[in-house]
């Protein structure tokens, strides 16, 4: 059997191991705000650029206010006993 | 290759959770480790997910990975957003997982903890996690729309109506009962009564930051907010013990009712940035994290079950709440079994940010097992604690008497042995005067949570800490529900007034805001006080009928979904809905009729009235009544609980009514009937320009 290239070898398991990491980080940080009602601003602002390139879109805080007015608005909110 | 590994993998979990339910089954009358029981419970959940979900998926609701979904369609990045699946996973389980399924388990434990488990799990499997993953498909087809909307469109306007009544009364008991457990969880108690007072500045500081000093940072603010809670924790500690600060946090039950009612009517009114949004982070995170914690504290700590398989209370005699196993168990466990609430949750948000339809098992009938789950361990907080405490904290003080002493007399009678010294000591240990009496579950959940916890982290020293991190964590977000339900129904009563008086229906006047509240808070102050005074408790009236609502809604959602599949011409797989839908109505028209009409004076409304008739009519002042306006203030209350009893009896019947009916009608028609979105390829050039017009 030849010997594997080790040094490349634990350079891509690092590569992979980082790269699972920052997504995991990413997607909790995100659940954690969609449980609170606030979904991710990144992807809005994408959508928005993609679809309507003419208006500007929501800033941060609009984003932020407008998802924290829903949630306690008619027909939001409803949470299990 | 892949199918011999998948056999493989499954036969080992299938002989596995036999061998974890043999163990359970046949230990009978000796204590066994809690961990036979988390095992029993995964197998069983992921042999269910595995087969009866993938067969729900692909047999009886024919899902389609092709077709669009509403965040699909109508992707605007804001409402509808096709969100990763394990994001939304967190999301819907953050959603439907409350104090429900830590509570009934805790109470239906006076049972002993076999059938509670058992129905647990079969009733997770075959209807609650069907009942959510069925209503998630049916609002997924039907661009996210609400439970309410869909009975109207597929059965009629007039069950509509009904239905949308009927989810009113069910929100106004559920805020009723959920007030109760907390009010029970903080009479006497004034370092609990300090560390919840004290999450109002708290959060209001914590709204201040988001809103003005740093926008929309919900992260930092939230860790901010935690840290400020453990030490308004330990803080706790020493008002309670001050010779001032003590007596002044110590607040009886009915100053505690009034209180809450105040303070919910004033949370619900004001900007929700101030007190109400900052709230929902801390009880949201906490709540994730204290089931994370108890989850590992299980499985480190490895605690035996002390409460027997089954007591003699299965005959309907227990003390905690009256009626027999049947139908009582399979109400008082609703949450964690089969909640009806799920299903106004699994037509809310969550079909508006799913990505593709083939993720409706694991978000539907997935985060459900996770909720079982949730209860399975509330259930073993509450049964490795000794039954002789158990008992002594969830007997009324009718039954047990006010004191250590006469306390253990009445548990030894019931064949569980403590001494009241032991009683007074574990009241010192978690830092209480006395935990006697105090049903309603969190307490006991919070001292077996204590048990359990400082087994991992601060042995008996940090008992009192835990005991109250326990007590501030269902507290706070029994409070939130509370507060954020408060709103719901006000907005449904707009709605509902709005038909007479038009005014009514604006959200922005104040003077509807404030009527709407105001009608709101009492509706439900009025049961919380009533509970609040009871001699039994309270819980012993209001959480069946809790119990009787939920599941009731559980049938109209299940019957619902029956409709649907006739209506789609799958009648053949209509079964899988229809089974659990029978059983939850014998269920719920059983206990409905008991509560109504059993002779028992602990049962049934019209006998406990008669009852008191009877004395008023003699000349005679029964207890808790000390003047002839409180017995007639009884008598009232009575009637009001049968007429509540009876109008829930009343919707489940004519939806069964309406929904046989319309199944029938489905039958005779020889095409589908259903009322959903067309699948893309039929997309007609109008669905099209009206897309482009909402986006």
């Amino acid at each position: 059997m030849p010997r594997p290239s080790a040094p490349a070898d634990n350079a891509d398991l690092l590569c992979v191991c980082r790269d699972a990491l920052v997504r995991w980080g990413k997607d909790a940080r995100r659940t954690a705000s969609l449980m609170v009602g606030q979904p991710d601003y990144e992807v809005y602002v994408a959508h928005a650029e993609a679809t309507h390139p003419d208006q500007p879109p929501l800033d941060r805080t609009a984003f932020f206010r407008l998802h924290e007015a829903r949630r306690f608005g008619a027909g939001g909110a409803f949470r299990c006993c | 290759m892949g199918k011999l590994r998948t056999a493989l993998i499954f036969g080992a979990i299938a002989i596995l959770g036999a061998i974890a339910l043999g163990v359970i089954a046949l230990h009978q009358g000796e204590s066994i480790s809690a961990v036979w029981i988390v095992v029993a419970a995964l197998c069983v959940y992921a042999i269910a997910y595995r087969f009866y979900a993938r067969y729900l998926a692909g047999k009886v609701m024919g899902l389609n990975a092709k077709r669009p979904t509403p965040a699909v369609r109508h992707n605007d990045g804001l409402d509808y957003v096709p969100t990763p699946r394990n994001v939304l996973f967190g999301h819907h389980f953050a959603a439907i997982a409350g104090a429900g399924p830590l509570v009934g388990p805790v109470l239906a434990a006076q049972m002993g903890y076999l059938p509670g488990v058992l129905w647990i799990l079969v009733g997770a499997v075959l209807a609650g996690a069907v009942q959510d993953m069925m209503v998630l498909f049916m609002s997924t087809r039907r661009d996210g729309r609400s439970l309410g909307d869909m009975v109207r469109t597929e059965m009629g306007p007039i069950p509509g109506i009904i239905a949308q009544v009927g989810v009113l009364m069910i929100m106004v008991i559920i805020l009723a009962v959920l007030a109760l457990v907390v009010v029970k969880a903080l009479a006497e108690s004034p370092w609990g009564t300090f560390t919840v007072a004290a999450t109002i500045p708290i959060a209001i500081f914590m709204g201040l930051y988001t809103r003005y000093l740093r926008p929309g940072r919900v992260g930092e603010i939230s860790l901010i907010g935690v840290v400020l809670l453990i030490l308004a924790i330990i803080g706790g500690g020493h008002i309670a013990a001050d010779p001032f600060w003590g007596p002044a946090f110590t607040l009886s039950g009915t100053t505690l009712a009034i209180a809450m009612m105040a303070y919910g009517f004033v949370a619900s009114v004001i900007p929700v940035w101030l007190l109400l949004a900052p709230r929902d982070y801390l009880s949201t995170f906490l709540k994730i994290g204290a089931i994370l914690g108890l989850a590992v504290g299980i499985l480190i700590v490895r605690p035996h079950i002390q409460m027997p398989a089954v007591t003699p209370f299965i005959d309907g005699s227990g003390p905690v709440f009256s009626g027999a196993l049947f139908p009582f168990l399979f109400i008082t466990i609703a949450c964690g079994a089969v909640s009806g609430f799920h299903a106004l949750i699994s037509s809310g948000t969550t079909p508006k940010l799913l990505e593709n339809e083939n993720q409706i098992p694991l978000i539907g009938y997935g985060a459900m097992l996770c909720e079982s789950f949730v209860a399975i361990m509330a259930l073993i907080a509450a049964t490795v604690l000794d039954p002789a405490v158990y008992f002594a904290m969830n007997s009324p003080v009718a039954v047990i008497g006010d004191n250590a002493v006469s306390a253990a007399a009445a548990v030894a009678q019931w064949g569980f042995h403590i001494t009241p010294a032991e009683l007074e000591q574990l009241a010192r240990d978690v830092g209480e005067h006395s935990i006697l009496s105090r049903a309603g579950g969190a307490p006991t959940l919070a001292v077996g949570m204590a048990h359990i916890l400082s087994g991992v982290i601060g042995g008996k020293a940090m008992m009192a800490f835990w005991y109250h991190f326990a007590i501030l964590f269902e507290a706070l977000f029994i409070l939130t529900t509370v507060d954020a339900g408060t709103r719901v129904c006000r907005f449904m009563i707009q709605d509902l007034l709005g038909v007479a008086v038009p005014k009514m229906r604006e959200t922005k006047s104040w003077t509807a805001n404030v009527l709407a509240t105001a009608l709101t808070v009492g509706l439900w102050g009025y049961f919380l006080y009533t509970g609040v005074v009871d001699p039994l408790g309270g819980i012993n009236s209001l959480w069946p009928l809790f119990g009787i609502a939920n599941q009731m809604l559980a049938a109209v959602a299940l019957i619902l979904g029956t409709v649907v599949l006739f209506k789609m011409k799958r009648e053949r797989f209509a079964w899988a809905t229809a089974v659990p839908a029978v059983w939850l109505l014998i269920c719920t028209l059983t206990a409905g009729f008991q509560k109504l009409l059993h002779p028992d004076v602990k049962i049934g409304f019209l006998a406990h009235a008669r009852k008191y008739q009877e004395a008023l009519a003699a000349g005679d002042l029964l207890a808790p009544a000390k003047t002839a306006g409180d017995m007639h203030r009884i008598i009232i209350n009575d009637y009001v609980n049968s007429a509540l009893t009876a109008g829930f009896l009343f919707v489940v019947l004519t939806m069964v009514v309406y929904g046989v009916r319309a199944c029938l009608k489905a039958r005779r028609i020889n095409h589908p009937t259903v009322v959903e979105q067309p699948a893309a390829h039929e997309l007609t050039l109008e669905d099209e320009a009206m897309d482009i017009a909402r986006a």
